[in-house]
């Protein structure tokens, strides 16, 4: 009966913990891993008289190992929500960003409680795993969702619903065997992957279909785990010795930049090859990168690109969270920018219910044309896939300059 | 005799109280009251329960730090996801299918703990709980690496790389670090309740027959248990065989409450959080187990208000709840409600 | 990858999982608690000598000093709050609090130091006579890193002054009393209470020289860098046998080298597996590890 007895008072006291803590949540409003609470986004920017407030949720690792990728959504997102709300146009938002902490049970959760919140349209969920589950539940719920960054295709298979931002895995890996091969980079490949990520897998997988076909020869094939992710020497020694010329890296650019630091140090000098993941590795603070110098990547977006809107973007980005957005963040704001267009475009209400909306944003995303940070154009069929280019990028002196 | 009564009339407030709640849960269910948040939560907090309950006899009453109690779950979810995959088109009954996937992952989660056991039994304290800790992680590393697909001709299974030489129709059920995607969510609330139920019958009657009284006395003093004639090794597999069997049960009801689960999902963290459960609850408490893995479910979406704050409170409440349940003061307290001196279980 | 190459790759690796086991093997040995937090001191380590060097623009040095300042604080502070009240817990309490205690740290430092990876610098550089940069010797087609050999050396000198320390002098004689018996030692005048404390504040200064030893051979920095190395260093440390300082440094070396071996033998994809395979077979061989003592039940 005791152990009953005092768990019951640890209980109370959780329970009154959690209670009495409610009122000092905004006391820390400032710091950049805030997420945007409704209230601050609503009283912030006065909605005008006739504008439609949209309730807009999403959910990503804002804690953990994947923290840094949805960190950069929800701060991207809620930018372009104040953008969007001080412009005072007849579409406003209300965003809710939920934690999801890269795992697919907790995101559920997230999900369920952007529910109860009251979401209208979603933006999904930021990583590929976690929005493989909650994709289930929007279609199911028939709410519609736009992710930024979960490229997997698992994430739009057979949902009508569901839309992503960001390429998917498989176009990717073949792209960038198609690229390697029209500009004849080489014809002896290695490709380190972490074979415990869905999204490096999904890129090896087409990339290693697609190579035989042309003319690549893939020599190497070594891959890493979570927690076995700091030496990389026998990965790098095994394409070195197999006279591998470009080594293709379908990962992010963390354990990127500690291959390019140990490959120098072995004296390896191949070209590097990346994939959108890799996009950041500039702006790694305390990065030598001279070490970078001359990889290549296919990139959606470019923090140093000298388009208005991007600058204006990273500067606001940098200004309120202190650190050069990525693309990640880039996408997140495309897609809450997307998402005005679509809704002003359909004419939508914010009394309608997330089902209706749903019907209306099918109908606008398969038939419109974006412009956003991540590219020109933009259109999606009906499976949900974008369609816009990927730009070749090459570092040079710190620097992406365009391949083409 | 007072004690076998005291002891009796424990579980059946244990009992009482998990019906309790799922016909309470259940009546608010039907009044429409529920959020989401809470109705999405509760399968995963039933294969917590079990998760913890299955945990706390290896811990609490077999006495053996086990970290790596999440394996098991990874067994249970892979081998009954494909389980119920497979049936699909044979058994038209969800729950009928769920049961049998129930069923097959608890047997081939047994399979996995006898063989695991035959090694870590022989072993003591920390050097017990590094080789679980180890075998845990070798569960996942070949999860993530497994490649197995159905087609006419049966199951076609590959380690490292996925050339299974399926037919074309054939179906991939998992994809190595893609763990299994497209699942059916057939786990309900119900068979989750029913899993409890079923996990603590055979818990309460174990430790009351005479298997369970030889499994104490080995925890108590392996020694002076050994010198009176019972088979040590016998007795430990038999607990740590019915832990692993429920804990392969859970994960398979865990694992059919989402549209997909991965190996990682499985890891180290997870087994850590079940332990947590165990000895936040008490070793060998069962009720207490439950409560703990059900407020400690919950806790984190609770404090959500918290924003990014949230995971600093979590760790903050879960040190001081510690702290507070081990207090001196605070123990001596309750101490004096105590009728009459419960078993060992405590150290 | 000839077989010397994966040698030293090996010792490279093992010899950043010694230093890490090292602080946890002491810890364990003396106060008899597994602590799950020591990863994260190291990382919170890491963080406090980058920001010494890269924004106070201290020299490396004095911020190694103030890191292992800070980390001893830190962990003292950490002891008095959350260990010492457990002192009469069972165990296993205090192995959740300390759990606790990991969550606790991480997501602090997520908050006050963003997600975002910082690249720790490289200390362990020498200019030749060209002004060309060498991170580390060449022998033939051999090559080893200076922080490698610095950790190794590191390593040795702890080991030996810890030893020594534990061994000589009425502090050491006090740890090994407790490490014994806790109540014994309690009735022979020994302030159990300061010996703990003391413990933990040496393991907690070995842990931030062990992060920035880390950093230095992996520099990227992250709120979660401490999780790997702990379980990693806790597998040495168990290895080598729990509580023994050269068995600490040993399984340390150990781990590394089958790590690597196993990754250029075997297979990248299966090494840890592999790795906990290894370890599983020597426990069985070695109940009590390499080094461990073999602690007789007394009937």
């Amino acid at each position: 009966m005791k152990k009953a007895l005092s768990l019951m008072l640890a209980l109370v006291m959780v329970l009154a913990l959690a209670a009495c803590g409610g009122s000092s949540t905004d006391a820390g409003s400032s710091t950049p891993a805030e997420t945007t609470t409704p209230a601050a986004t609503e009283s912030s920017t006065p909605a005008p008289a006739g504008a439609q407030v949209f309730k807009l949720g999403g959910t990503g690792p804002l804690t953990g190992g994947a923290a840094i990728y949805g960190q950069a959504c929800a701060n991207a997102a809620q930018i372009a929500v104040e953008e969007i709300n001080a412009a005072g146009g007849n579409i406003q938002f209300e965003l809710n960003y939920q934690d999801d902490a890269h795992d697919a049970e907790k995101a559920v959760n997230a999900y369920n409680t952007l529910k109860d919140w009251g979401m209208q349209i979603s933006l999904g969920s930021v990583t590929s795993t976690p929005c493989v589950a909650t994709s289930a539940e929007t279609f199911s719920d028939r709410i519609f969702a736009l992710t930024p960054s979960a490229s997997s295709v698992a994430v739009i298979d057979g949902k009508d619903n569901q839309f992503q931002m960001c390429f998917t895995d498989p176009n990717q890996g073949s792209a960038s065997a198609q690229y390697i091969a029209d500009k004849g980079l080489a014809t002896k490949v290695a490709v380190i992957w972490k074979n415990d990520d869905v999204y490096s897998k999904g890129i090896y997988d087409t990339f290693m279909a697609a190579a035989p076909g042309l003319g690549l020869e893939v020599v190497s094939d070594t891959t890493f785990q979570d927690g076995n992710d700091t030496n990389f020497s026998v990965q790098i020694a095994d394409a070195q010795s197999k006279g591998a010329e470009l080594v293709f890296l379908p990962m992010y650019y963390t354990p990127a930049s500690l291959i390019f630091a140990q490959a120098k140090a072995a004296g390896y000098a191949p070209i590097w090859f990346g994939v959108d993941g890799m996009d950041g590795i500039l702006t790694l603070e305390g990065f030598d990168t001279s070490l970078a110098e001359g990889v290549m990547l296919l990139t959606p977006f470019n923090a140093d690109s000298d388009d208005q809107r991007t600058q204006n973007f990273v500067a606001k980005y940098q200004e309120k969270f202190g650190d050069i957005p990525n693309q990640f963040a880039a996408d997140a704001y495309d897609c809450v920018y997307a998402y005005a267009q679509a809704l002003e475009a359909a004419n939508a209400t914010a009394d309608m219910s997330a089902e209706q909306l749903c019907d209306l944003m099918i109908g606008q995303f398969t038939s419109m044309n974006f412009d956003g940070l991540t590219g020109d154009g933009m259109s999606w069929d009906a499976s949900g896939a974008v369609t816009k280019s990927p730009k070749g990028m090459v570092i040079q002196n710190g620097a992406y300059v365009g391949l083409d | 005799m007072k004690k076998l009564t005291k002891t009796s009339r424990n579980n059946f407030l244990t009992y009482g109280f998990v019906i309790l709640s799922y016909v309470v849960l259940q009546a608010i269910t039907a009044g429409g009251h529920m959020s989401s948040m809470l109705k999405g939560q509760l399968v995963p907090i039933c294969a917590y329960v079990v998760m913890a309950i299955s945990l706390n006899l290896t811990v609490g009453i077999l006495g053996e730090l086990s970290l790596g109690h999440a394996g098991f779950m990874s067994v249970g979810a892979f081998m009954g996801t494909t389980t119920a995959i497979a049936l699909k088109n044979v058994i038209a009954s969800p729950t009928l299918r769920l049961v049998c996937a129930l069923i097959v992952g608890a047997i081939f989660a047994g399979i996995i703990g006898f063989l695991v056991g035959i090694p870590v039994l022989r072993l003591n304290g920390d050097y017990l709980a590094i080789v679980t800790l180890a075998f845990g992680e070798i569960i996942k590393s070949i999860f993530n690496n497994l490649y197995l697909g159905l087609d006419e001709h049966g199951f076609h299974l590959s380690l490292l790389d996925n050339k299974l030489h399926m037919e074309p129709e054939g179906k991939l059920i998992i994809g190595g670090p893609m763990g299994i995607g497209g699942i059916q969510k057939i786990s309900t609330f119900t068979v989750g309740f029913a899993l409890i139920m079923v996990c603590l019958i055979v818990i309460f009657n174990l430790v009351n027959s005479r298997a369970g009284r030889a499994i104490m006395a080995i925890r108590d003093n392996r020694i002076a248990a050994e010198s009176v004639g019972i088979p040590v090794t016998t007795y430990k597999m038999m607990a740590f065989v019915t832990s692993a069997a429920m804990a392969g049960a859970a994960g398979a009801l865990f694992a059919m409450n989402f549209s997909t689960f991965v190996a990682n999902k499985f890891d180290f963290n997870t087994s850590i959080l079940v332990l947590v459960f165990v000895v936040l609850g008490g070793l060998g408490n069962m009720f207490g187990s439950i409560i703990a893995a059900a407020a400690l479910t919950i806790l984190p979406e609770a404090l959500r208000q918290f924003a990014s704050y949230r995971m600093l409170v979590y760790a903050i409440v879960l040190i001081l709840v510690m702290l507070i349940r081990n207090n001196p003061t605070i123990r001596s307290f309750f101490e004096r409600f105590r009728l009459s001196k419960k078993g060992g279980a405590e150290e | 990858m000839s077989f010397l190459d994966s040698l030293i790759s090996g010792i490279s690796l093992g010899s950043v999982y010694a230093i890490i086991a090292l602080g946890y093997t002491m810890v364990y040995g003396i106060a008899k608690m597994l602590n799950f937090a020591h990863g994260d001191v190291i990382m919170v380590g890491a963080y406090i000598c980058f920001f010494a060097v890269t924004r106070f623009n201290l020299p490396p040095l004095v911020g190694i000093l103030v890191a292992v300042l800070l980390c001893t604080v830190l962990g003292i502070t950490i002891e008095k709050l959350a260990y010492a009240p457990l002192r009469s817990a069972p165990s296993l309490a205090v192995l959740i609090t300390a759990i606790g205690v990991s969550y606790f740290l991480q997501n602090a430092a997520l908050l006050l130091w963003s997600p975002n990876p910082k690249v720790f610098p490289n200390f362990f550089i020498l200019h030749g006579a060209d002004g060309a940069e060498q991170t580390g010797l060449e022998l033939g087609s051999l090559r080893i890193s200076y922080v490698t050999l610095v950790t190794i050396v590191v390593c040795v000198v702890i080991m030996l002054v810890l030893t020594f320390f534990i061994n000589n002098g009425k502090l050491g004689k006090a740890m090994r009393a407790v490490s014994e018996d806790k109540d014994a030692a309690r009735l022979m005048g020994i302030n159990v209470n300061t010996t703990i404390s003391v413990t933990f504040a040496i393991g907690s200064g070995l842990a931030a020289i062990a992060g920035v030893l880390y950093m230095s051979a992996y520099p990227t920095l992250v709120p979660t860098t401490g999780s790997m190395p702990g379980i990693k260093a806790f597998t040495a440390a168990v290895f080598g046998g729990i509580g023994s300082i050269p068995g600490a440094f040993l399984g340390g070396l150990l781990l590394g080298v089958i790590e690597i071996f196993a990754k250029a033998y075997i297979s990248t994809q299966l090494s840890d597996a592999v790795v906990f395979a290894v370890l599983i077979v020597v426990l069985l061989v070695k109940p009590s590890g390499l080094l461990g003592k073999v602690v007789r039940e007394k009937v």
